[in-house]
């Protein structure tokens, strides 16, 4: 299990690519990287907040969990803090498992719980606003299918 | 004694990141009533509690749970990550 939460900027191909060369005896890798998204174009910045100590620990018992269920060879977790660009990445997912629909699952469930259960708070900064991106129902409902 | 801890918007409206408070609540809901008489400020912090998620030493917790033995008390929005 490899988890960092840390406000550097990460290399996806590096971190892919070192995860795929230890995943040893799997069949399969899914990766998914979350960026920082400009709806109306409008976006100058993001900054991120988090919960330091506890959302560490609340990122491990979550990949633990998935490692379990799944029958994971090894998973990965990267999340960024601080403030961020448009475009930027803010995190990552990888999963190794035997088959991809381990992998598959394993990955939705960890982005479900990364969403409501790490404790990360977005702001979006705009020229003349900032504004604190609120959770939804949809966020909640989707833990619930696990 | 006890380290409260605020984050995003409750630490704006609260005007600070953490204090270590005196206080004799036994439960959440019970220091949430202190807090909130402490000032206008934290009243507004704390006027709707169903917009707040608590932790306890870093674990998601709840409002009616008791403060004996814990160290440390979050009070922050629902969380964005991902």
């Amino acid at each position: 299990m490899q988890v960092s939460v840390q406000a550097e900027p990460f290399d996806l191909g590096a971190l892919s690519n070192d995860f795929a060369a230890r995943a040893s005896g799997a069949g399969a890798i899914v990766t998914f990287c979350g960026l920082v998204r400009d709806n109306g174009g409008s976006l100058a910045a993001m900054e991120i907040e988090h919960y330091p100590g506890m959302t560490e620990k609340a990122i491990a018992a979550m990949v633990d969990q998935a490692i379990t269920r799944w029958a994971l060879v090894d998973a990965l977790v990267v999340h960024r803090y601080g403030r961020l660009a448009g475009a930027e990445a803010i995190m990552m997912v990888a999963t190794a498992a035997r088959h991809r629909a381990d992998a598959f699952a394993a990955a939705e469930f960890l982005m479900d719980y990364l969403k409501s259960r790490a404790p990360f708070w977005k702001k979006e900064l705009s020229a003349d606003a900032a504004e604190w991106v609120a959770a939804t129902q949809a966020d909640e409902a989707a833990l619930k299918r696990w | 004694m006890i380290d409260v801890l605020y984050f995003a918007w409750v630490r704006e409206r609260i005007g600070l990141p953490r204090e270590r408070l005196e206080t004799t609540a036994a439960t959440v809901m019970d220091l949430i009533i202190e807090l909130r008489a402490r000032a206008e400020h934290y009243a507004w912090a704390f006027e709707d509690i169903t917009s707040l998620r608590v932790a306890l030493d870093q674990e998601l917790s709840s409002f009616d749970a008791p403060l004996a033995g814990v160290r440390e008390i979050a009070f922050f929005p629902p969380m964005t990550g991902g």
